[in-house]
């Protein structure tokens, strides 16, 4: 069995292609044994394949009117029936995947981005930086975030723009805490201190020490990250800061609660928040995953 | 003891951590388990009182307490026997204490479990065992982590007495302290043995430890019993090719300076095949016939047994 | 037992964090562009009494610095200025508010912990049987739905099957007496307290779990069953005393979550607390509203967290050392 795919500390301090060919290898092997990412990642690949195949697999346009079939139960000619304007929810349900992911990953870039570098600094640096970015970290974790994430996009204006930027700017404390943990411990092994030794300076220890020992552990909570990015997005545009001109799950899911449609129309409400779970669902499985193979530490759920 | 297998389970097969091991101890004396790391003294001391981990098992033997057969008790009945015949203290009470309950408590409900009794009572007998071990009594309120290191070892012993049992058992009670704090617990636990008149087996792989305290000692290879018997006889005229490196690799305080001697190599993989006798292959006296034939436990004088093929030409040289 | 140096430190460090809670929302609503009171300003329609009067209370045309100390003199004194949508004082708006989103919450949080503790206990107790692996399964889930979702869902089976009331907190006629009163209540409570209830309790089994299961690991718990002591004083008095420490440490952290929780499934059903109010203050872009209400909402996470500190310290003799 490969040994180096289960250690979490890989030390490749300088680029080799055949080298991390060979890892990526070795961990596909690896999780492909977890039946539970798998799982998961079969899921993910289904939704994401709808979400760019939508214009070859939607039956119709999404915001095609259907004169006078407004709010008809599913049938073969509408699969998940039509709302309250004639229009067919399958098609919204499919291009609505399209802008749920997007927001999703776009969020969870911003977040994982800022999460990562407050996280290296504070665990590379000691003193002061160290104090005042685990300050910041801790104050952005105690405000409620979605009240902040909601305060956020409304000031920014509603859109998907500002829906993004207030799950990156608020979502990124995670982040920070896992990859300052990692940070703390990379930095104690001896190749650090020997490359500083040898007179290298922080930036580059940085970039060619720290960060790609960093970056798995970041893969993997980021996985988590956009799970959970896709489900906040979901409660924002359902509160009303979206863009109703841009299908998303969320979006949809409150026409349906604004038009009263609710207790009526059940074909309405299931779908969108089913692909929601789904597809968080087979995120977390997924980043679990891939969590117990990065972490050995971390028991089976 | 006789014959006791005790087994872990692992993927490449029963890894045998015990192999037919034999003993006897009267009351009131103390026995010396000594061995390297490995070697099966925790597995054994943890199958007399049958709180082997989810990965082990008996396969075969009896453990006699008393004339009490442990093995084939049941879950119940040992509980009832825990602490009231036999005690066990752990390898580094470091943790072996729960942080978030008073000291007191812990020995208490010790107590309780096995004799319904009024509080002062209770109360009383924990003064008494704080005394015997040389605490003060008014610390019992105290939290584990308010403790030192050696009192924390003090605060165990107190609590493995707490029963009266008849046996106790102590796995490395020293090791994981500085040497000064070492003396002072050999010392509590001779006093303790003269007062009390009680039978322990003292887990240690250090021979110093042994030699000031033991009556009687095993020495155990590879889950094997290589040699028992009364400490003095084994000392002065060891007859095992391990032990005999083992008192050998002590180096002398007296005398001129020699050069260390050590045993080179390392413990068999007890999952594989071994050679009978398990020290072959380590052994300078080994011959072919080690390797096929395990050597019985032979009584070679007055309580005295060993198992090897060769203990007498040993003697000779 | 309890420290003093403990006590002072974490006071301070609530005062401290309530200070830039102040101003950290002082900012979000002032200073940041597409700033909602300059943009009023520069709004049409206003009489020239209006903008007077906005002026006078905000400050707004004034250097920044000094809107700030009127904004903490204001603050401070419970003035969070007038509602736009109704013209009355915001605080009047909020305290109501908070008493009923308070109910809810408090309800299906004491539900969810002792929930989740015994779920989590007989769920590590009994690791890997059907009943573990169910409720891991269930767990996670009811963990990837949105709160929302699950309060919409909820609310038609409510409605269809059960004929529950799904709006509000009270019904407005044909109820008498306190009994009827408190019926009416619970009646009107069920739905949204089980969407939070089930929206919560995952994670808390979850922790529970986890940490029951990392204590068995641990040494002490050896020397226990080495006593020969019951079953269920082992699983109570050594391993719940002791997993209960990261669980008191989860319940403090997940109250910003659970009014996340609380803000959806108080839409969803109308139910009269912060998170109805929070979502009428967007649809109409009543400004005064929102930032009184994030205020609010915040410092009452960071009270509710000192109080968690302040306990913390019984269940844990470790913790004053420090």
């Amino acid at each position: 069995m490969s040994q180096e795919t289960t250690e979490t500390i890989l030390d490749f301090g300088y680029s080799r292609r055949s080298t991390y060919i060979k890892v990526l290898k070795g961990f596909w092997r690896v999780y492909r044994s977890n039946k539970m990412g798998m799982i998961g990642l079969v899921i993910l690949a289904a939704f994401i394949l709808a979400a760019a195949l939508a214009p070859y697999i939607a039956p119709y346009d999404p915001t095609e009117v259907f004169v006078g079939q407004n709010l008809l139960p599913p049938s073969w000619q509408h699969l998940f029936g039509t709302n309250e304007a004639g229009q067919d929810l399958f098609s919204q349900v499919i291009y609505g995947a399209q802008a749920s992911l997007i927001v999703g990953f776009a969020a969870s870039l911003i977040a994982a981005t800022a999460g990562t570098l407050v996280g290296i600094l504070a665990g590379y640096f000691s003193g002061l930086i160290r104090e005042l970015l685990m300050r910041l970290t801790d104050f952005f974790i105690v405000i409620p975030s979605l009240v902040l994430m909601i305060v956020l996009a409304s000031v920014l204006g509603a859109g998907l723009t500002s829906i993004i930027l207030a799950i990156g700017l608020v979502g990124w404390t995670g982040t920070a805490r896992v990859v300052m943990s990692q940070t703390l411990s990379v930095r104690e092994h001896a190749f650090i201190e020997a490359s500083r030794a040898s007179g290298a300076g922080d930036f580059y220890i940085l970039r060619s020490h720290v960060l790609p020992n960093v970056m798995p552990v970041v893969f993997a909570n980021t996985v988590l990250v956009v799970a959970n990015s896709i489900l906040y997005e979901s409660v924002l545009t359902f509160l009303g800061l979206g863009n109703p001109n841009q299908v998303t799950w969320g979006q949809i899911l409150q026409f349906a609660f604004v038009s009263g449609a609710i207790t009526t129309a059940w074909w309405y409400v299931i779908p969108p928040g089913l692909s929601i779970m789904l597809v968080v669902l087979a995120f977390s499985l997924t980043g679990y995953s891939l969590d117990e193979i990065f972490n050995p530490r971390v028991r089976k759920i | 003891m006789a014959d006791l297998k005790t087994y872990y389970r692992t993927i490449r097969g029963p890894l045998k951590a015990v192999d037919g091991v034999s003993f006897s101890l009267q009351k009131g004396e103390i026995l010396g388990l000594v061995g390297e790391s490995g070697c099966g003294k925790t597995t054994l001391a943890l199958s007399i009182v049958r709180l082997l981990p989810p990965a082990s098992y008996v396969a075969a033997g009896k453990i006699s307490l008393d004339g009490q057969d442990v093995l084939s008790l049941t879950e119940e009945q040992m509980k009832d026997i825990r602490w009231k015949k036999v005690s066990i203290i752990f390898q580094g009470a470091l943790n072996s204490l729960n942080p978030v309950l008073p000291v007191k408590e812990q020995i208490a409900e010790a107590i309780l479990a096995h004799r319904k009794t009024e509080k002062r009572n209770v109360e009383a007998r924990i003064d008494e065992l704080f005394n015997a071990v040389g605490l003060e009594p008014t610390r019992k309120a105290n939290f584990p982590h308010e403790f030192s290191g050696g009192m924390k070892q003090r605060v165990m012993i107190a609590m493995a007495l707490a029963c009266n049992p008849d046996l106790v058992i102590a796995d490395e009670p020293t090791t994981a302290l500085d040497v000064i704090v070492q003396y002072q617990i050999l010392d509590l636990i001779r006093s303790l043995r003269d007062k009390l008149q009680m039978s322990m087996i003292l887990i240690t792989h250090d021979l110093s430890v042994v030699a000031e305290l033991c009556d009687k000692i095993g020495i155990m290879y590879a889950g094997k019993m290589v040699e028992f018997g009364d400490i003095f006889q084994i000392f002065e005229r060891p007859k095992h090719p391990y032990t005999r490196a083992l008192l050998k690799s002590i180096p002398k305080m007296e005398g001129a300076k020699t050069r260390l001697t050590y045993i080179s190599g390392s413990l068999p993989d007890l999952t594989g095949p071994v050679p009978a006798c398990r020290f072959q292959g380590r052994c300078p006296y080994g011959q072919k016939i080690c390797e096929e034939v395990e050597p019985r436990s032979e009584l070679v004088a007055a309580n005295h047994y060993v198992a090897c093929h060769f203990w007498r030409d040993i003697e000779k040289q | 037992m309890a420290n003093v140096g403990y006590i002072v430190r974490k006071l301070s460090g609530l005062i401290v964090t309530t200070f830039f809670v102040l101003t950290f929302n002082f900012y979000l609503f002032r200073v940041l562009p597409g700033n909602p009171f300059r943009l009023l300003f520069r709004g049409a329609g206003l009489s020239a009494d209006a903008v007077r009067s906005l002026n006078a209370q905000f400050g707004l045309d004034e250097p920044l610095w000094v809107q700030y100390i009127i904004y903490l003199k204001n603050t401070v004194s419970g003035n969070f200025g007038l509602s736009f949508q109704t013209r009355a004082p915001v605080i009047g708006l909020i305290v109501p508010a908070l008493i009923n989103t308070a109910i809810l919450l408090s309800a299906a949080s004491v539900i969810s912990i002792v929930a989740g503790i015994l779920i989590g206990m007989l769920a590590a107790w009994r690791r890997g049987s059907k009943f573990d692996v169910s409720a891991s399964a269930t767990t996670l889930v009811l963990y990837s739905m949105p709160t929302f979702w699950l309060g919409l869902v909820l609310m038609f089976v409510g409605v269809i099957y059960f004929a529950l009331p799904v709006a509000g907190m009270r019904s407005f006629t044909g109820i008498s007496g306190i009994f009827g009163q408190l019926q009416d209540l619970a009646r009107h409570m069920v739905l949204p307290l089980l969407t939070l209830v089930l929206g919560l309790t995952g994670q808390y089994v979850l922790v529970m779990k986890g940490a029951l299961l990392d204590v068995f690991t641990e040494d002490f718990m050896v020397t226990a069953r080495a006593k020969g002591i019951s079953n269920r004083k082992l699983l109570w008095d050594h391993g719940f005393r002791n997993a209960v420490l990261p669980m008191v440490a989860l319940v403090a952290l997940n109250l910003g979550l659970s009014i996340g929780g609380a803000v959806q499934t108080e839409t969803v059903f109308s139910w009269p607390g912060m998170g109805l109010l929070i979502y009428r203050a967007i649809l109409a872009r009543d400004y005064p509203v929102l930032q009184g209400a994030f205020l609010v909402v915040t410092v009452t996470v960071i009270v509710a967290n000192f109080v968690a500190d302040m306990l913390y310290p019984l269940l844990d003799p470790r913790v004053t050392e420090q």
